[in-house]
Parts: C-alpha cells; structure tokens; sequence
C-alpha cells in the first residue's frame, strides 16, 4: 500500500510535536488509543482564555505513519480556531485532506477523538460541563 | 556504492539466482515439452531434465529421487501432506499434533480437516519460541496419526529440534510431517537424520522460482502414502496430478544444488553479517530480540523496538531498506502477528518488531546502513511517541485507563 505525499509529507516533517504543560489550567489533554492496539495519540491546546481561541497545539503519536500524519494535521487545523470551530472537526475531512485509504480511516477517528477529548479536559479544568459525543462510527 | 532500495525480506522470497534463470531458459523455448509425453524427443528431454533435478532436490535433503513429488509450492505440499495423511490413514485415527506458530498453510489445514470431523491439538510455544518435548509426549494419543511441526519459523527464525520430535513420534509410531520451507537451502536438513517423514519446501526461498515446490514422502522405514487432492492424470507417483512445471523444476534443482555446494560458504558470511545487525540494533535502547538466540536460522533476526510501532517506523527508510514487521498495520486484520502474541509478547512488543531477512546477495555495506537508519528512526519516533515520554518519566503504562478502540 503505497502512501498519499500528504501522509508522507507529515510523517517526514511533522508539525507541532511536543508537549504543553498539562498543569497550567488553559491547557487541554486528550489521550486516546491503547498502546494493544497500535495506536496512542495525545494532543494538547492551549487557549488564550479572553478570547476563547486556541494559540497553540502539540501532538505526540505512537502509531503509524496515518496517525501520525492524521495528529499532526488535526494541530495545525486546530491552532487559531475557536474551542467549539474544534469540536466541528470532523475525521472524514482528515481522511479527504491526507487521502487515507479504508483501513486507515481508523487514524482519524482516533485524530477526531483525541481534539474532543483535549477540548473536554479544557471544559472540566474551567469548570465547564464535559460534552457528550455518540460513538464514532468506527471502533 | 549502494544501491537502493535494499532488500531485507528474505523470508517472504529471494530473487532467482541467476546461474538458476541460465538453466531454466532453454525449458520454456526449444525444450519445451511435456515430460509425461513418452512417445518422442520432447518428452524424452524435458523427463530427463525433471529427472536431473528430482536427484539435484533429493541430494539437498538426503532423500531418494523417488521421494519427491513436485507441486505448485509449498502451501500444497502442506496441503497434501496434512489432507493426505489424514485421508489415507482414517482407519488408524483421527488425531494431528501442530503448534500454535506454524505456517497458516498449515494451520488453516488442520482448521479444515477439524471441520471433517479430525481432532487437532495445537501446542503452545514457549516465551523462546520452541516447543515444550514433554508436552508433545503428553498429547500423542491411540488415534494420533501426524505430528506437523515447522523446521524453522517464518517470522523469528527460531529452528525447532526436529530430532527430539521425531525421536518421540517414532516411539509412538506416529508419523512426522515438517513444513521447512525457511530451512531447506540455509541450514542442513536431512530427512533420515531427522527422522522426517512428510516434508515440504519451495523453490522460491532459495533463489529458485516462484511457483515450483515439493512434498517429500518417506517410501521405506516406514512407506508412506498420501491421498492425492488433485485428480487427473496421474503425475508424480498418483500422488499429485498436473502436467510437470518443467523449466520450474529445472530451476528448483539448480537452486538445491547451489545451497548444497555453497552452504557452509554462505552460511559462514550471512551469519557474521546477521550477528553485527543484530548485536548493534539491540543496543539501541528498550530493544529486545524475538525468540531464542541460541536456536535461530543464520540469517534471521526479528526485533521489538518498544514504545515506537512498526509500520509507522518502516515507513522512515521502506523507500530504501526492504524488512517486514509483525505490527497489525501491515495486514488487514488490524491484528499483530499471532507468532510473536504466541511467545507471550505483549501488544505492544509485537506492534514494535521488525524482521530482517539477510539472503546470499546481502552486503555488509548495506547492513551498515541499515543499522545507521532504523536506530535514526527509532529515535526519531520516540521523540514524538507519548509513550516514550511517559516511559522517561517514570510513568507506569499498566496504571493508565487506556481507551480500547
């Protein structure tokens, strides 16, 4: 199975990897997979809190090379989008931009679910009630 | 100067040799005939070619030409080895012995002749990859009929210890069925030594062509016979059907005969190669090696580079370096390899491993670099692996809710 350039162009030159304080209050965490399953993905915001925007992202992803791509697009998408623009993300527009082939569509959901979970520890953190999701289609 | 991309994969197949593709050539054009044609020079000729390479395959295993049935491959050898021998001896009973790790050739075998109403005990590996002698003993029953053991792994490279298991089926008067495909040609195999009765292998893992195999059936001490799964004319002995892939089984016997001369020679330089791989790559940190050190294919290694995940970590060099991984991502599944969970690897051990199949054109200019990359990106996908950093920092993976998709 030969890679999209968009997948190879991530995975080769990643952006916004890293680690943000998870102690400060404005910063958001979300870490989902399971390293049995072969993927773990966390991803971090950090929200300026007057103007409700996100100022910066960051990603560590063990995974392949999909998921890799999928979390390193999915902060570069998120950084100046307002907390609730990000909950609009939606994995399929990840899977059109990076051109994932079936199996791989598991990457994005995975992307999808991480940005609401680092949105909903953001929520909790302020004192926000967490939001509830349906399941995404693909587990 | 190095030529890309390298080719580390010789477990899955190895290019023909061309000293093999020589001797094949004239069997597809001016001696094309079909060697079960009796009545004229064409025939003649390409008989006495598949003769030639019936005693070039035999020699390679110490067998007698007679003994060999040349099939497609050697997912039909298994087939007919373990689907014969479970046809022709129903009288006697019902019962195969295998383990957990074998080929799925053979394991979606013994899956089929349960659904006929066979029992099949499917032994466990230990953590080394090699199975447990006593146990064996212990599973052989009055209706056992087939102990099928593979000589030597596929994904680690782990060489079974054929003769201890035959030394007990014979005690038992069962019979020994071997899938050594990963073996024959690399390390010697002989079928009275190691007291093999059923053995199958394949051209195209020892730089012969695709598509040509064969089934050694043991004819004396004991004479051993296997129901033919393909009816028509007659080929092979009865057992195996089909007009004779000639200018294959030119090539298998040319192949055979390379392994032979040239195996000590090889097996000398291949290993020295696969050894520097192997000790420079477990230095890299949190490396760990599969299956036992000590009973391995000389140009075999298979390693577990924790917290990065296989494809994800082929895919920093695959334009250039060529290796397999037991990750899930590589297969439809989205399962790692049941070999490596067979050991008692965890997920995630199993989701980080890597293969290396070194092979006769391999260079040591090449190993060099390969070295050079993996640990490059091992290290480059632990920078941005969470758990890596979880692992830096002390943090107990086991103590985390993980959530399951």
């Amino acid at each position: 199975m030969a890679y999209s350039e968009k997948v190879i162009d991530h995975y080769s030159n990643p952006k916004n990897v890293g680690t943000l304080d998870k102690s400060k209050t404005n910063v958001g965490t979300g870490l989902v997979g399971a390293p049995e399953c072969g993927d773990v993905m966390r991803l971090q915001i950090e929200v300026d809190d007057s103007t409700g925007l996100i100022t910066d992202a960051k990603f560590k992803t063990f995974g392949c090379g999909s998921a890799i791509a999928s979390s390193s697009l999915a902060t570069e998408w998120l950084k100046g989008k307002s907390v609730d623009e990000a909950m609009k993300i939606d994995n399929m527009t990840i899977v059109e931009e990076l051109n994932l082939p079936p199996v791989k569509i598991h990457c994005s959901v995975l992307a999808e679910d991480a940005i609401k979970a680092a949105v909903n520890d953001y929520r909790v953190k302020n004192g926000l009630p967490e939001l509830k999701f349906e399941e995404s289609v693909i587990h | 100067m190095l030529k890309f991309p390298i080719y580390l994969d010789h477990n899955a197949t190895t290019p023909c040799d061309p000293r093999v593709v020589d001797a094949m050539v004239p069997y597809f054009t001016n001696n094309f005939g079909n060697a079960a044609s009796r009545n004229h020079p064409f025939g003649w000729q390409a008989e006495e070619a598949v003769d030639y390479a019936r005693e070039q395959v035999a020699k390679l295993i110490g067998a007698d030409p007679k003994e060999i049935i040349f099939t497609s491959g050697a997912t039909e050898a298994d087939n007919l080895a373990i689907k014969g021998v479970y046809e022709m001896y129903a009288s006697k009973g019902n019962h195969v012995i295998t383990c957990n790790i074998e080929h799925k050739a053979v394991l979606d075998t013994c899956k089929h002749i349960e659904k006929e109403g066979g029992e099949v005990t499917y032994l466990k590996v230990k953590d080394n990859g090699l199975i447990d002698l006593a146990e064996l003993e212990a599973a052989i029953k009055p209706t056992t009929i087939l102990i099928a053991i593979m000589y030597a792994n596929n994904e680690i490279g782990t060489v079974m210890p054929m003769k201890e298991i035959s030394a007990i089926a014979k005690k038992h008067g069962v019979l020994v069925f071997s899938d050594a495909v990963q073996a024959v040609g690399k390390i010697p195999v002989d079928v009275n030594k190691d007291g093999i009765d059923l053995m199958a292998f394949t051209a195209h893992k020892m730089y012969g062509p695709k598509g040509v195999g064969a089934l050694y059936v043991r004819r004396k001490n004991p004479r051993v016979k296997v129901t033919a799964q393909m009816d028509g004319g007659g080929h092979e002995r009865g057992m195996r059907s089909g007009t004779l892939n000639v200018p294959g089984i030119v090539g298998f016997g040319k192949a055979c005969e390379l392994c032979l001369t040239e195996m000590e020679e090889e097996t000398a330089r291949v290993s020295k190669l696969r050894d520097k791989l192997q000790t420079e790559l477990l230095k890299v940190e949190e490396s760990y090696l599969n299956g036992d050190i000590n009973h391995k294919l000389p140009h075999v290694t298979n390693i577990s580079f924790k917290y990065v995940e296989g494809e994800g970590l082929m895919m920093g060099f695959n334009k250039n370096i060529a290796v397999s991984s037991g990750s899930a991502c590589t297969s439809a599944s989205l399962e790692p390899s049941y070999v490596l969970k067979a050991l008692g690897l965890g997920d995630d051990l199993a989701h980080s491993s890597l293969r290396f199949g070194l092979g006769r054109f391999t260079t040591e200019d090449q190993i060099d670099y390969t070295i050079a990359q993996v640990t490059e990106t091992v290290n480059k996908l632990r920078e941005m692996s969470p758990l890596w950093e979880m692992f830096k920092e002390g943090i107990d993976m086991n103590s985390i809710e993980w959530a399951h998709h």
